[in-house]
């Protein structure tokens, strides 16, 4: 394949593919940093995004408007987070096991609803061309930049205050540091890490959302193969900040663009490698940033995945 | 997970009730789960006695869906011993597909330099070969979560991830069979590599070593002294150290165990099934071993009705495809709600009234 920009396109593709790729990343990052932030962990998010993705996709095809399908698959995701708060509320229940469930039966619901919708074409999200000042068509590429892309900054900035300034974050940092510590405030510890994870939820839905109406914009079986979950890995590297997730999700976002880059300059080698990158890349920071003897700076004090 | 308290005991009556309860609760989970999926078909316009009809048909019906059922019950059970060992350690592993993978490309690899050698020798270093690659992939999560502390359950999906896109990259690649156009696949068996039928049945042999795995594994958890070792390490790590017990090297063990489980699964899937190793290898046997393995409460024993169970619904997802007009996730919706069942039973135990010991 000819190109003018030669091996330049690869930096700029993978540019324009961590804006692109990393939205579902950053949006299921956020959602999942808040349910941890309360001391739970929701390893369904994986099920959760499928839902939306599909969800969102349906309502699109049905009305018209993208965005009742956004606002449909935040809901759905709502439900699937208040599902499994729920069911973590009970004595016993283990919150990583209930997670696996709950990603087999999202993806299973969202499979079975999703079959008649694999054909239809749904209205993509908007994007804003923020690449108007340049000729070259990889440069408008790169910087088409879709609406949700920004909303998810605006998440994280806006998390980042409310968790550190506001009232509620402090609420939600208290129950997650220690249950004894926010029932001797007269907080109800159960009820708070429900609503995270609710909301939390709501967070994956859009971010499915993203994946079926934007990028790569269309519903299929295949759409997620384990974004969900890679982001759930990811709020460990991010330390449970909410700026650290944005800079994370960028980062996998790039990793994730390398092969069809590479494959855009004439590199088909190894395909099937590059598409493991993200993987790879997720696991080598876990390893990376993980300790066996001391606890994570920066983690919740009743996270059970860093006891 | 184990959470079953055993404290005190009653007079023989309630004792024996007590000792019932293992069994008794996860066999109303998975009664309330098919409840609610019934609700489920329900609000489908979609009748649950028609659905469960077919299921007993297509899965138990007449001695061809017997053995139907039968050969996909073969890489259940190993695949849910892939969770269930590391469990008995406390570790939630979930990533056994990625063994089953490997094993099987490992197999079908090994299979080609093999070609024209007797089949006692090489059907043996075959088996081998995958068992090491699964026992490495699966300790590999273990290593992690014992050295780096790692989350196990994490590692062991991402390694899953990356399991089969090695194997599509070697299966499109280097081990490529040119003469296989549609499905990329590597070369076919020899003839004399393949494993052939259990005597008088239409089911492979994987079934009985599926089943003789689950016996030992139920053996070296329950009767030896590792076993002991790994459940005390299970219950308290802690308490576990201060005793002296290697808990480094029972995570190590009992992983790479699960694994070797898994990957003889995709040895089995190669050698008696596809007959050349494939995309096919990923059937999500690996995820249905998880739900497997939390139903019979990771008791090596429990596996084997319970996979035959699960093998049933499986076998019989075509058949409820094609009368029912329902689409083939119809099975993963059900699986996903026993499983909520099977969890929120959990929260149930030494709380059903006529388990309460009374005084």
């Amino acid at each position: 394949m000819e190109n003018d920009l030669g091996w330049w396109a690869v930096p700029l593709a993978v540019l324009g593919g961590a804006i692109r790729v990393s939205t579902p990343i950053l949006f299921v990052s956020l959602g999942e940093m808040l349910t941890e932030r309360s001391g739970r962990i929701n390893l369904g998010l994986e099920g959760t995004l499928v839902f939306g993705a599909m969800a969102g996709y349906a309502t699109a095809v049905v009305t018209g408007d993208p965005w009742a399908g956004v606002v449909l698959a935040a809901l759905a995701g709502a439900v699937f987070g208040l599902v499994h708060g729920l069911i973590c509320s009970m004595a016993r229940v283990n919150d990583i096991a209930i997670g696996i469930a709950m990603m087999l039966l999202g993806t299973g619901l969202a499979f079975y609803f999703g079959k008649p919708f694999i054909q239809p074409v749904a209205p993509d999200l908007p994007s804003i061309p923020f690449g108007w000042w340049s000729d070259v068509p990889q440069v408008q590429a790169a910087l088409n930049v879709n609406v949700l892309f920004l909303l998810g900054i605006a998440a994280a900035l806006v998390l980042h205050w409310g968790l550190r300034s506001t009232k509620p974050g402090l609420i939600l940092r208290v129950v997650g540091d220690s249950t004894d510590a926010a029932r001797a405030m007269g907080l109800r510890p159960a009820v708070i890490r429900t609503m995270a994870t609710a909301i939390g939820g709501a967070f994956a839905g859009v971010g499915g959302a993203y994946l079926s109406l934007f990028y790569p914009g269309s519903w299929n079986e295949g759409i997620s193969s384990g974004q969900g979950l890679m982001a759930v890995a990811l709020v460990i590297f991010a330390r449970w900040q909410p700026i650290n997730c944005f800079w994370a999700a960028m980062l996998f976002g790039g990793a994730g663009a390398l092969g069809p880059a590479l494959q855009s300059v004439g590199v088909t080698e190894g395909y099937y490698l590059f598409y493991a990158a993200p993987y790879v890349l997720t696991l080598g920071v876990l390893i990376a940033t993980s300790s066996p003897n001391r606890a994570l700076a920066g983690a919740p004090g009743e996270l059970s995945i860093t006891k | 997970m184990a959470m079953v308290e055993a404290q005190g005991t009653g007079g023989g009556a309630m004792a024996a009730l007590r000792r019932a309860e293992p069994v008794v609760v996860p066999v109303l989970a998975l009664l309330a789960g098919l409840v609610v999926f019934a609700l489920f078909l329900l609000t489908q316009g979609r009748s649950p006695i028609a659905f469960f009809g077919y299921v007993w048909q297509g899965a138990f019906g007449s001695a061809f869906s017997w053995m139907n059922t039968l050969s996909r019950a073969a890489p259940l059970l190993l695949a849910a011993l892939c969770v269930a060992l590391p469990a008995r350690l406390g570790l939630v592993v979930i990533g056994g597909e990625g063994a089953i993978v490997l094993g099987g490309l490992a197999a079908g690899a090994v299979a080609l330099p093999l070609a024209g050698v007797p089949a006692v020798i090489g059907l043996p270093v075959m088996a081998a070969c995958a068992m090491a690659v699964g026992a490495v992939w699966i300790g590999m999560a273990g290593a992690l979560r014992h050295y780096r502390g790692v989350n196990e359950t994490i590692s062991s999906l991402l390694l899953a991830y990356i399991a089969i896109a090695l194997m599509n990259h070697l299966v499109e690649g280097p081990l490529r069979d040119p003469e296989s156009l549609n499905k990329p696949s590597t070369a076919p068996l020899d003839e004399a590599l393949r494993v052939g039928m259990i005597p008088g049945m239409d089911v492979h042999w994987g079934l009985v070593f599926g089943a003789i795995a689950c016996v030992l594994a139920w053996v070296l958890v329950e009767r030896t002294r590792w076993g002991f070792a790994a459940r005390i390490a299970g219950g308290n790590v802690r308490a576990a150290e201060v005793q002296g017990l290697p808990v480094g090297r029972l995570i190590l063990g009992f992983t790479a165990l699960g694994g070797a489980c898994a990957g003889l699964a995709g040895f089995f899937e190669v050698a008696a099934v596809h007959w050349s190793a494939n995309a096919s290898l990923a059937a999500g046997y690996g995820y249905t071993g998880i739900l497997i393995a939390f139903l019979a409460r990771h008791n090596a024993i429990a596996i084997i009705p319970v996979a035959i169970l699960l093998a049933g619904f499986d076998a019989s997802s075509g058949l409820i495809q094609r009368r029912m007009d329902l689409p083939d996730a119809t099975m993963q919706v059900l699986q996903g709600i026993v499983f909520m069942a099977i969890l929120m039973s959990d929260a149930a135990y030494g709380r059903l009234p006529f388990f309460k010991a009374k005084g």
